[in-house]
């Protein structure tokens, strides 16, 4: 594998390339174990997973089979007194708060990620990555206690000033309209956005640090800068591996229950602002499962859950196509 | 890997010694409402008799299932079952303790109790229908304050609980409107406000936002000093919240009369009845085994006989004497034995 | 040329500027957050928090010993049980399964299992555990907290161990070395750094997890260290005590997250300090 390869982006999978081994026979017992360790612990994983999600598949049946497929995912209404329920606002609410996250805690992670692989001096290095690391130790709760009684009474004072600015400007104003109190979609969104910020940029980092260094320092002898190594070196080496952290990132901001819950409003209606209360499937669960008493609401929720992990492969299956994508089109640049 | 050898030495280290201890312990879990009078009851009662009753606030759904699992020894809600479920489920259901809720507001100028509202009104208020806090309604019941002209923000619970049943209870029965639109159950389709987790977010939320309302625990009034208000009740006194008034409205239903205690305490007779009292049921198995329901009914027959300041002291109001004689009776019915 | 130089500097210099703006607004939210944590948990901060046990609500009491020791016991067990199966499940996927269909298929729902609900992988436990066994306990508690800990471990021991370049790999095999001795002894070597940060991103996940909890190690006022049986754990004991009226249960609930935090902070100093200068090379 040539240097030119890696820096024009072809994927690099090295170790297919690995010569076979030749090992001395007495080796060959505990290789076999060892293989076969490791090919038991891939397939319990998947199976666990997969039976996790078999067994929502099958709880959500009663739920099903009452409002099927299209009319649950389309449908508004979620009363539990009437027992009628629909996915619609949730649904919404999970991409639209993830969304958010992303826009905001994705430039921020790279930059951070950049910041302590390749710009700050060695003694800023050390304190800053494990201090950005501990983001992830706070326990969710912590961040939802936080988000709700510290930075919502901030937010709501800076709410008048978005309203003004943003919510004036044709079009998307819609979006940022609302009384000031400083919880909903943004709140959540910005809380997530802290939350996977340690997610995103300590895997960046750590792949950013495990590009050989031959490839980095010829870069510089060329006289490049330091941001066209990062930019035009690192990335396209560590793309997968990026792509990646985003993706686990953007996993658990699907997937936060605790924190949203407290900041979000916990509004079961649809609102075209940003700025009023919403709700996300996680938060819906935990909001009701347990205090849900018949049988079809129990599934319903259930159902939810289900929801939410189509939510996710379809996100996947997009994510496949996009690095799918760059590989070719900068295959074809090259 | 170093670090992993070591965090294996330091596993093996804690696994050692964890011998079970075979200990006498019972487990209960729902309602999150009575879990502080619960716990407090069973710290006592551990050092009293050395049984450790743990019980978890998991929501009294979840308290109906598990105990109908068998996974825990009973089970609490806060929204009773109703006979039919009962004898289908081979459960059996008595009350431990009551309790109240009320509304608290925030209010420029407007000091705690001085605000007076009635039940339609507050139907209306959650319905969306009253907008504004100068609405001649509130100013009807509210002549000598001066009212702001603010919009009204209405705060509910978002996750599911017993305050939630027990306050839409009392709205469906003073409003006819509200029966019909929403109803009463552990969560309903709200048809205004924003939701806050738990008692602290309704709480922070009413703090936050000028002009807002909202429903919470009688307990958590207390404990953080939020501005609650009067009520009319169905003698039509105005009442502040106590505990006088939850135990007034026990005093005013014949729990002893109602099949398996099926009383809802929302709005009943009585001057000095508080209109949003509630309570609590604990859940037993018909079925399970007779020493694990007879210490069940130790530890609770323990708490109605000395744990009354106990419960007092965390704002939860005794049962009436003659319920907790009935209690006994019922049981003594139901599973065939007794103490 | 010049204005080229001159536009690569700018360049250059800007990025630089918004690479150092980005870190200080992740670092001052940290900040923000860990002030909040200290500011509060001081103040419940006491030697009883150690020694007692969780105190009945309305006394001026304190105590987390039982929660303690059973989040201990609930995170040693779910490591034990997620960090090989973790590990081995990536180092599968990255040195046998390699691109092959059905390596991208344990990729595949591997992530999607991200990003489920923790709160439905405590359901999913509850059925397959909870409810055969007949009551709640510590042990199933752990599986919980191992399903949600694997994903995270296998996906990085996955990434990390596919950057390692090729080349020690030839060495080692050209010196003769098997298989297995080439993946632990180089491959994960050269990993290490990347994939203890996995496992401690897992950790330092599950140490706060309260959903899957609430139906699978349930809590316990009490103190138990029998793993078949409910255990008192923090995550639990803050949601409930944070959430309460009574104020000795507030302070105690964000003292318990000020020492969380503290814990897992020691945690993952200790274990780069182990790694020796691995983390930041040139």
């Amino acid at each position: 594998m040539s240097e030119s390869d890696v820096v024009s982006g072809i994927e690099i999978r090295p170790m297919s390339e690995r010569p076979k081994s030749v090992g001395r026979s007495w080796h060959l017992p505990a290789d076999f174990f060892f293989h076969k360790a490791a090919v038991f612990a891939a397939f319990l994983v998947a199976g666990v997973l997969f039976a996790t999600i078999i067994a929502i598949a099958f709880d959500s049946r009663t739920s099903i089979h009452a409002f099927g497929i299209w009319k649950f995912l389309k449908s508004s209404e979620w009363n539990p007194v009437t027992q009628t329920f629909g996915a619609f606002p949730f649904i919404i609410g999970t991409l639209v708060s993830s969304a958010i996250a992303m826009v905001l805690g994705v430039p921020i992670s790279f930059g951070v990620a950049v910041f302590i692989a390749e710009i700050a001096p060695v003694w800023i290095k050390r304190p800053v990555a494990a201090a950005i690391e501990l983001l992830a130790a706070i326990p969710s709760i912590v961040y939802g206690l936080w988000g709700l009684l510290i930075f919502a009474p901030v937010f709501a004072r800076a709410e008048p000033w978005i309203n003004d600015k943003l919510g004036a400007i044709p079009g998307i104003g819609l979006l940022f309209q609302g009384p000031p109190m400083g919880i909903g979609m943004l709140t959540a969104g910005i809380v997530l956005a802290i939350m996977v910020l340690p997610y995103m940029s300590s895997i960046m980092r750590d792949v950013f640090l495990v590009v050989p260094s031959s490839l980095r320092e010829s870069a510089y002898a060329m006289g490049a800068t330091t941001w066209e190594v990062a930019w035009n070196i690192i990335l396209p080496y560590t793309r997968t591996a990026v792509i990646g952290g985003i993706f686990l990132g953007l996993g658990r901001a699907l997937g936060e229950t605790m924190a949203v819950t407290f900041v979000i409003g916990n509004s079961n209606t649809l609102s075209s602002s940003f700025l009023m209360p919403g709700a996300t499937i996680p938060s819906v669960l935990a909001n009701e499962f347990t205090e849900a008493t018949t049988k079809l609401y129990v599934s319903s929720l259930i159902y939810l859950g289900l929801i939410l992990i189509a939510v996710t492969l379809i996100v996947r299956f997009l994510a496949v196509l996009l690095i799918r994508r760059l590989g070719r089109r900068e295959g074809a640049a090259a | 890997m170093k670090s992993l050898r070591l965090t294996a030495i330091l596993l093996a280290l804690s696994l050692v010694g964890l011998a079970a201890s075979a200990q006498s312990t019972l487990t209960g879990a729902g309602s999150t409402w009575v879990y502080p009078l619960v716990a407090k009851w069973a710290a006592a009662y551990q050092q009293n008799n050395g049984v450790e009753v743990n019980y978890q606030s998991i929501g009294s759904g979840g308290g109906i299932a598990q105990i109908k699992a068998g996974t825990v020894a009973f089970g609490a809600s806060d929204m009773p079952l109703k006979p039919e479920d009962l004898s289908s489920a081979g459960l059996i259901q008595f009350p431990t303790a009551v309790a109240g809720e009320d509304l608290v507001y925030n209010l420029p100028g407007i000091q705690p109790e001085q605000l007076v509202l009635s039940g339609s009104l507050v139907a209306d208020i959650y319905l969306g229908k009253v907008k504004k806090w100068n609405d001649p309604e509130i100013a009807k019941l509210n002549s000598g304050l001066n009212l702001p002209d603010m919009d009204i923000t209405v705060v509910h619970r978002s996750d599911g609980s017993g305050t939630t049943f027990t306050f839409c209870d009392y709205l469906s029965k003073v409003s006819p409107e509200w029966k019909d639109k929403v109803g009463a159950n552990t969560s309903v389709s709200w048809p205004a406000g924003v939701g806050g987790k738990g008692n602290e977010g309704v709480a922070s939320y009413v703090q936050r936002i000028p002009g807002s309302i909202g429903y919470v625990e009688y307990a958590y009034i207390l404990e953080s000093h939020l501005s609650d208000a009067r009520m009319i009740n169905r003698d039509g006194k105005i009442v502040s919240p106590s505990l006088k008034g939850f135990q007034d409205a026990a005093a005013h239903v014949d729990f002893t009369k109602a099949q398996d205690f099926y009383v809802i305490l929302t709005d009943h007779t009585g001057p000095d009845t508080w209109p949003i009292s509630g309570c609590t049921w604990q859940i037993l198995r018909k079925n399970a085994p007779k020493e694990m329901n007879l210490a069940v009914m130790k530890f609770f027959d323990w708490g109605f006989e000395h744990g009354q300041d106990m419960a007092r002291s965390i704002s939860f109001g005794p049962l009436p004497e003659n319920t907790v004689a009935a209690i006994k009776s019922y049981w003594k019915k139901e599973l065939g034995y007794s103490l | 040329m010049i204005s080229i130089y001159a536009r690569r500097r700018s360049v250059d210099v800007t990025s630089k500027i918004l690479m150092g703006a980005a870190t200080a607004i992740g670092v001052f939210f940290l900040f923000w957050i860990l002030w909040t944590t200290l500011k509060f948990g001081v103040a419940g901060i006491h030697w009883d928090l150690f020694i007692k046990d969780t105190p009945p609500p309305g006394t001026n009491s304190f105590g987390l010993r039982n929660a303690f020791v059973g989040s201990l016991l609930l995170l040693s067990i779910s490591l034990l049980i997620g960090v090989p199966v973790g590990m081995m499940g990536g180092t599968w996927l990255a040195e046998y399964g390699f691109r092959s269909r059905t390596a991208n298929a344990v990729r595949f729902i591997n992530d999607i299992m991200l990003s489920a609900p923790s709160i439905e992988i405590g359901l999913f436990v509850y059925a397959v555990m909870v409810d055969p066994m007949g009551h709640f306990s510590a042990l199933s508690g752990s599986v919980a907290l191992a399903v949600l800990m694997i994903p995270i471990i296998v996906r990085t021991t996955d990434e990390m161990l596919s950057l390692v370049g090729s080349d020690m790999r030839e060495a080692a095999v050209a010196l003769g070395a098997p298989n297995w001795v080439v993946i632990t002894k180089v491959t994960w070597k050269a990993a290490r750094a990347g994939i203890l940060t996995g496992i401690l991103i897992g950790l330092a996940r599950i140490t706060g997890e309260t959903a899957p909890l609430l139906f699978t190690a349930l809590n316990n006022q009490f103190f138990s260290k029998d793993i078949l049986h409910p255990i008192a754990n923090i995550p639990v004991v803050i949601y409930q005590f944070a959430l309460s009226p009574y104020s000795n249960w507030q302070q105690m609930a964000w003292a318990a997250a000020f020492i969380t935090v503290l814990f897992v902070l020691v945690l993952s100093l200790v274990a780069r300090w182990f790694l020796g200068k691995v983390q930041v090379p040139k």
